[in-house]
């Protein structure tokens, strides 16, 4: 694909992300809007009167050591991809 | 689609371990088989690996105003084959369940089960009957991707309607594909469009690599 098409994708993608803050801007968590849908399906289990019965054995002490450890995910995630496409595109160009 | 730690009965913990453990081991099987056939290969399951790494890390806001993550399964389920992306799915889950309480030990294997096996199988039948059709691989990802995405969170949705069918199966469904599936359609488009990006690069830096792993459509070969 050229670049211009590679660019147009990703600029589409963003915007398919952009779009919900811009429609719902002003909501926020409190009034309901932004929430994970993985803790909306624990709200719906737990409405059936279930009791989970058995908890993490560790959980992030904070929001912030929480964004901690997905950042370092996302990292992990990006330096593998980012160092196998760098050195294929760097073999690319020897041969 | 993580199902939380503890918010599944004992006895589909059980279920969908034992499922889940057959396939991840034949997906090493697999693994050993390719490494020592291909080991060049290893590199691009690294990047599978972390592909799924990096997007199933971004929690996405969507148009119902709710947020959700994609997976990430469909760039390795084409690549590799469904039993390969179970075992890359195991090693994102057991990161996410032990350090980011994300998911769970006890609901480990259902989790594998929906996006370790459900969404790559979804992913891969798409993606290899796409190509044989003559279809551009490019193309192809992108429906295997966006399907492989979508019906990890459809099975989810299937395994807590099966836990927890109240007032009955159907309305639990409903409910739970409500949650879940609705939320993520523009997230799945997005997923697609994420893996046809990396897939264009792929295509151009390693075409023999992905040809003798018989990732291609036949014409492009």
């Amino acid at each position: 694909m050229k670049t211009s098409t590679l660019i147009i994708l990703a600029v589409v993608c963003i915007i398919i992300f952009v779009a919900p803050l811009i429609m719902f801007s002003g909501h926020g968590e409190d009034d309901g809007y932004f929430g994970g849908s993985d803790d909306a399906a624990s709200e719906q289990i737990e409405a059936s009167h279930y009791e989970p019965w058995f908890s993490s054995i560790w959980e992030p002490p904070s929001g912030e050591i929480e964004s901690l450890l997905f950042a370092l995910q996302a990292a992990i995630g990006a330096i593998i991809i980012g160092y196998f496409f760098g050195y294929w595109r760097g073999q690319g160009k020897e041969e | 689609m993580h199902i939380m730690e503890g918010y599944l009965p004992l006895n589909w913990c059980i279920i969908w371990f034992v499922i889940s453990i057959i396939v991840v081991a034949f997906g090493l099987y697999q693994i050993k088989k390719i490494v020592d056939e291909t080991p060049e290969s290893k590199a691009l399951l690294a990047v599978s690996g972390a592909f799924m790494f990096v997007l199933s890390s971004l929690k996405l806001p969507s148009v119902t105003g709710s947020c959700s993550h994609p997976c990430g399964n469909g760039l390795g389920a084409a690549l590799f084959g469904p039993a390969v992306t179970a075992v890359l799915a195991t090693i994102v889950l057991i990161f996410q369940a032990l350090l980011l309480a994300h998911g769970g030990l006890t609901t480990l294997g259902a989790n594998i089960f929906s996006m370790g096996i459900v969404g790559p199988l979804v992913a891969w039948i798409v993606y290899k009957g796409l190509t044989k059709a003559g279809i551009s691989s490019t193309i192809a990802i992108f429906f295997a991707a966006f399907l492989g995405d979508l019906l990890t969170y459809v099975a989810t949705s299937f395994q807590l309607a099966l836990a927890f069918p109240a007032p009955n199966f159907g309305a639990a469904l409903t409910a739970f594909l409500t949650i879940f599936a609705v939320t993520q359609v523009p997230l799945a488009i997005g997923e697609g469009i994420l893996t046809v990006i990396i897939w264009d690069r792929l295509k151009a830096y390693k075409p023999k690599l992905l040809d003798k792993l018989g990732a291609l459509a036949p014409n492009e070969a």
